[in-house]
């Protein structure tokens, strides 16, 4: 079979041009993300904007600055909930927190935060099991913009019943309403859920290492990478994690063909919790 | 007599049976990977690779991230989540917004597999109840790609097929019996 080998499509090669520009003039790397994902932003930006071309957007945006966190927002994965997939919960309750527990203090890393959507639910698990007062959850994205919405912890009412569900499906048994207030038509998440959470701009595609984590939350990232930028984040996850570690990823993401899954040994096969091993296996 | 390297399938209400019908009809050595979008309601588990699955000649799977399809293999887009082609030819999967109320969408899959493979793709629409996969179709023909839509007078829902019609009066309209018939032609070795 010969996929791809002829020649890209004209606004394929357009959108490689504009991610290298967008690399070269500010430094954002998106050279390395799924194309098709970053195309249908584009696209839709293009439709929004009136550009009539992605090498017309490219021209405004090397020419006008103020045009960058519009694109950075576009590219953004931002799509998240609140106890996404409640069986992973439920597993992290049953099988991480125990463990967890033996710890004097718990670090925490939750990278590609979106709008704070799974640290908030991580804080609630923490709190139900009396961890969140020994614990530091570190947000990070690389979107200055998400990083403000996960400090502010804030979302719409409309959002709050499929919260309210899947936070009752993962096996919570408080009153979800107590961790939070109405305010118009947002939800604000209580405060003390907040203050163990430290929040930074971390980009997954640039920056190195991030501290001795026991836990490290990166779910429905990866899929928006290629191999190559796959490989990278999990070799830097590797690094970050003390040994027997834990790492956190999508339902439909898996370690199978990273360069590095002899470094991680499946604990939940299912829920795609994984385990630093102590001693690599050759 | 042309070729194609790839078939991208969409279907909706009724599309089971639809589904099935073709697969059970393929050539044994059918050459090309085929990608489908089925609309099926999330949380739904493996049961559509266990509804299409032994129905005909070919291997039935759920799409994975990141990997490289094997020719004669039938790839399903998972339940919520969109399934891509990317430029280089592999599959990948992403959890954006519903478009048009739908995740998977086959706007998704037919937009992505035509800028990645067109024109030697073949795209189809079938049954069902809303306007999914117009768009897609249309830019599939619109690249050089072969698009088929179910027969609207055949299918168990019109409203898909007519949609890709209206947006786009140039596909090939057959049966069930003749679409099968004609992926048999492009997929010649």
């Amino acid at each position: 079979m010969t996929h791809g080998s002829h020649r890209p499509q004209p606004e394929i090669i357009e959108l490689r041009l504009l991610l290298e520009a967008i690399y070269q003039a500010y430094g954002y790397d998106f050279r390395h993300y799924s194309l098709a994902h970053l195309k249908r932003r584009v696209e839709q930006r293009l439709a929004l904007s009136g550009f009539t071309s992605i090498s017309h957007l490219q021209h405004e945006l090397l020419h006008n600055p103020e045009l960058l966190p519009v694109l950075l927002q576009d590219l953004s994965i931002n799509v998240s909930e609140m106890f996404r997939d409640p069986s992973f919960y439920h597993a992290v309750r049953r099988q991480v927190l125990p463990i967890l527990e033996t710890y004097p203090s718990i670090r925490i890393w939750h990278a590609g935060c979106a709008a704070g959507q799974e640290a908030y639910s991580m804080a609630i698990l923490l709190h139900e099991a009396g961890l969140l007062e020994r614990s530091h959850l570190f947000v990070t994205d690389f979107n200055p913009r998400l990083v403000e919405l996960a400090q502010e912890g804030r979302y719409p009412l409309s959002a709050l019943k499929k919260y309210t569900a899947n936070y009752q499906a993962s096996g919570g048994t408080e009153f979800f309403a107590e961790y939070y207030t109405v305010v118009g038509q947002h939800a604000h998440m209580a405060p003390f859920l907040r203050h163990r959470m430290v929040f930074s701009e971390h980009n997954l595609a640039t920056d190195g290492v991030f501290g001795e984590m026991h836990l490290i939350v990166c779910r429905n990232v990866l899929i928006y990478f290629d191999s190559q930028l796959q490989n990278r984040v999990v070799g830097l996850f590797r690094d970050s994690l003390c040994a027997g570690g834990f790492l956190c990823l999508g339902a439909k993401e898996t370690l199978r063909f990273s360069e590095h899954a002899a470094a991680f040994e499946p604990v939940v096969q299912r829920e795609r919790i994984y385990r630093k091993r102590r001693e690599e296996v050759p | 007599m042309r070729t194609v390297h790839a078939v991208v399938m969409g279907a909706s209400a009724g599309g089971l049976v639809a589904l099935r019908f073709i697969l059970e009809r393929l050539r044994p050595d059918f050459g090309p990977p085929i990608y489908i979008v089925q609309h099926i309601a999330p949380g739904s588990g493996g049961t559509l690779v266990d509804a299409l699955s032994g129905h005909g000649p070919l291997p039935v799977v759920e799409a994975e991230d990141k990997i490289v399809p094997t020719p004669g293999t039938v790839y399903l887009a998972p339940p919520d989540y969109h399934l891509q082609v990317e430029p280089e030819g592999h599959l990948s999967l992403c959890l954006d917004e519903r478009v048009r109320f739908a995740r998977p969408s086959i706007d998704v899959l037919f937009c992505t597999a035509a800028d990645a493979l067109c024109p030697n793709l073949a795209g189809v629409l079938l049954t069902g109840a809303n306007d999914d996969g117009a768009r897609g179709l249309c830019r599939i023909h619109a690249r050089g790609g072969f698009t088929l839509v179910q027969d609207p007078a055949t299918a168990h829902a019109r409203a898909m097929p007519e949609a890709a019609l209206a947006l786009c009066p140039d596909h090939l309209v057959q049966d069930l019996e003749g679409i099968a018939a004609t992926l048999n032609t492009l997929a010649l070795p």
